[in-house]
């Protein structure tokens, strides 16, 4: 099975053995690669009850959970990565979703989709409507992305929080591309963080 | 499927040494009837315990010998089933105060009288350790899993907090780690219900022929209702009278719920012992596993190495999704890998024992994840 790019990127630099907690975990595909690929203590979180089914029918250990409430109960520093994979979008709180994330990991690894990339930019710009995108296909008024946020919001965002980005990646289409105006030509951004 | 038949006889174990109780007391010559369907192999690392509801018993998947109907739980045990007996030793034994076939209030004394209300009020955790003795004797010193709905769940909650490596896995079905005050008062009208009847005879009634059966009928109608969703009971019955054109400006069961659930009372008395269900509803009321552990239900589980699931349905108002959640954040803060999903299905709390797909794939994921 071959994982979301994003997805992809994720797995591809996560140390093996490492335990780590999904936060909006989906059906577990991420996990799954995790536990059989690279042995890694894998748990996730998600919200949709029949994702979270699926994850367990699959073998893993998935708790159903809101990240903007559920995350609270998880134990300080007791995942070596705390991942948010196209999530943080989606939370009422993303600046405190992140606190958490880099309480309970070492390290966070959070993707979300740049709002600020040129086909977005000009859709904007030329129609004066909200944008429906490859990556972003749901009209304003449905989306579950109620955060929207760009490579450069979200820079300015852990540099006040004092939060060190160690890496970073970023995707254009299915391939990366390279940080040079990432923040234009990247429709996807990959960030690993931490304290 | 296997066409032979996959159930060992009923078996029971009398125990060698007294079984000791949270009350302080303990008894002596305790017979714990179970049952266990497929094989334990050379490892004897494939048994899994399930663990059964408050009227339920060991006849999991055979007949009940006294109804004739099919096990409780046939559609999730057997080969090939979520619980696959091909592949696992399944062993289920009917809890200590019960009445088909683990010593209760309705076996005999030491005095050769029948110990009615001077049977040791018992808990949860007593059960389980009547559980574990068996385990000893089956030579099982860590099973697969445990596997309860309910009470049951209750049960595989107790036995993992208090006999941490006596299992690998615990499914928790249906379940809370605490009867809550609405709980216990449900199971107070049903206690009341008993008590009041004449025929109870302060629960001496066992010479006579005839037990509380009334009081009896009405403490399971009280139950049922609770087993049962708003939506269901509106579904299955709605307003419709039963076998009859008008109402009768009467007392007799116009509504066809009403007679459904003095049937449900009824056939309940046929089967069950009105001291033991006094007993077993003590004993959840009895039940909160933060409380045995210093008010703290995450300390309840520190140290374990187990793996936890955790189910709730939808339409369960007995034991809400908030109970299972509550216990699965405790799992997940004392670092525990735990599941927990709440499953959709229409039966309430019944659900887990009804068709819900969704149910059995978890069930099965769950156990068959190896490690």
């Amino acid at each position: 099975m071959t994982l979301r790019p994003d997805l992809a990127v994720i797995a591809d630099n996560v140390a093996s053995g490492a335990r780590i907690l999904d936060v909006g975990c989906g059906d577990g595909a991420l996990l799954a690669a995790l536990r059989d690929q690279k042995g890694c203590d894998a748990r996730g979180m998600e919200i949709d009850a029949a994702n979270v089914a699926e994850c367990v029918a699959r073998g893993l250990s998935v708790i159903q959970g809101d990240a903007d409430k559920d995350l609270a109960f998880f134990p300080e520093a007791s995942v070596d990565y705390a991942i948010l994979s196209q999530t943080l979008q989606t939370t009422m709180r993303p600046d405190q979703v992140l606190e958490q994330l880099l309480r309970i990991g070492r390290r966070a690894f959070v993707s979300f989709p740049n709002f600020a990339h040129w086909k977005v930019r000009t859709s904007l710009l030329w129609t004066g409507r909200m944008p429906v995108t490859r990556l972003l296909p749901v009209a304003w008024y449905e989306t579950p992305n109620i955060h929207h946020a760009t490579v450069n919001d979200f820079r300015d965002m852990v540099k006040a929080r004092g939060i060190k980005v160690e890496q970073a990646w970023f995707l254009r289409g299915d391939r990366q591309c390279s940080a040079a105006a990432a923040s234009f030509r990247a429709e996807h951004a990959v960030f690993l963080l931490s304290r | 499927m296997a066409t032979s038949p996959i159930i060992d006889a009923s078996k029971a174990l009398t125990l060698p040494e007294p079984l000791p109780l949270d009350s302080g007391r303990s008894l002596d010559g305790v017979r714990i009837a179970y049952e266990s369907y497929g094989t334990l192999n050379a490892a004897r690392d494939n048994a899994i315990l399930v663990t059964h509801a408050l009227t339920g018993d060991h006849h999991l998947v055979s007949p009940h010998p006294k109804t004739g109907k099919p096990g409780w739980w046939v559609r999730m045990v057997g080969p090939g089933k979520p619980i696959d007996t091909n592949r696992f030793f399944v062993v289920c034994a009917n809890v200590l105060g019960s009445c088909m076939g683990t010593t209760g209030p309705a076996s005999i004394a030491p005095d050769g009288k029948p110990w009615g209300m001077r049977f040791p009020v018992i808990t949860i955790r007593d059960m389980v350790r009547g559980h574990v003795t068996l385990l000893d004797s089956l030579g099982i010193q860590t099973l697969h899993a445990v596997v309860g709905g309910s009470m049951g769940g209750m049960q595989a909650l107790s036995l993992a907090a208090n006999f941490k490596d006596r299992a690998k896995a615990f499914l928790v079905i249906a379940s809370t780690a605490r009867h809550s005050a609405q709980n216990i008062a449900f199971h107070e009208v049903g206690r009341q219900a008993i008590m009041a009847d004449p025929a109870w005879r302060e629960g001496d009634y066992y010479s006579y022929g005839k037990g509380p059966e009334k009081g009896l009928s009405v403490a399971r109608m009280a139950a049922h209702i609770t087993y049962l969703s708003e939506a269901g009971l509106t579904e299955k019955f709605g307003r419709r009278l039963q076998d009859r054109a008008e109402k009768t400006f009467g007392f007799d069961a116009d509504f066809q719920v009403e007679s459904y659930l003095r049937y449900q009372g009824l056939s309940f008395t046929d089967r069950f012992d009105a001291n033991a269900y006094l007993y077993i509803t003590r004993a959840m009321d009895y039940f909160d596993l933060a409380e045995e552990h210093g008010g703290m239900l995450a300390n309840a589980f520190a140290g374990s190495r187990a793996r936890f699931c955790l189910v709730s349905f939808d339409t369960d108002w007995l034991y809400p999704t908030a109970e299972s959640r509550n216990v699965a954040h405790a799992l997940t803060a004392a670092g525990l890998p735990v599941s927990f999903v709440e499953l959709s299905a229409p039966f309430g709390h019944d659900s887990f024992l009804l068709d819900v797909p969704a149910l059995d794939r978890v069930v099965a994921g769950f156990l068959g994840e190896a490690r």
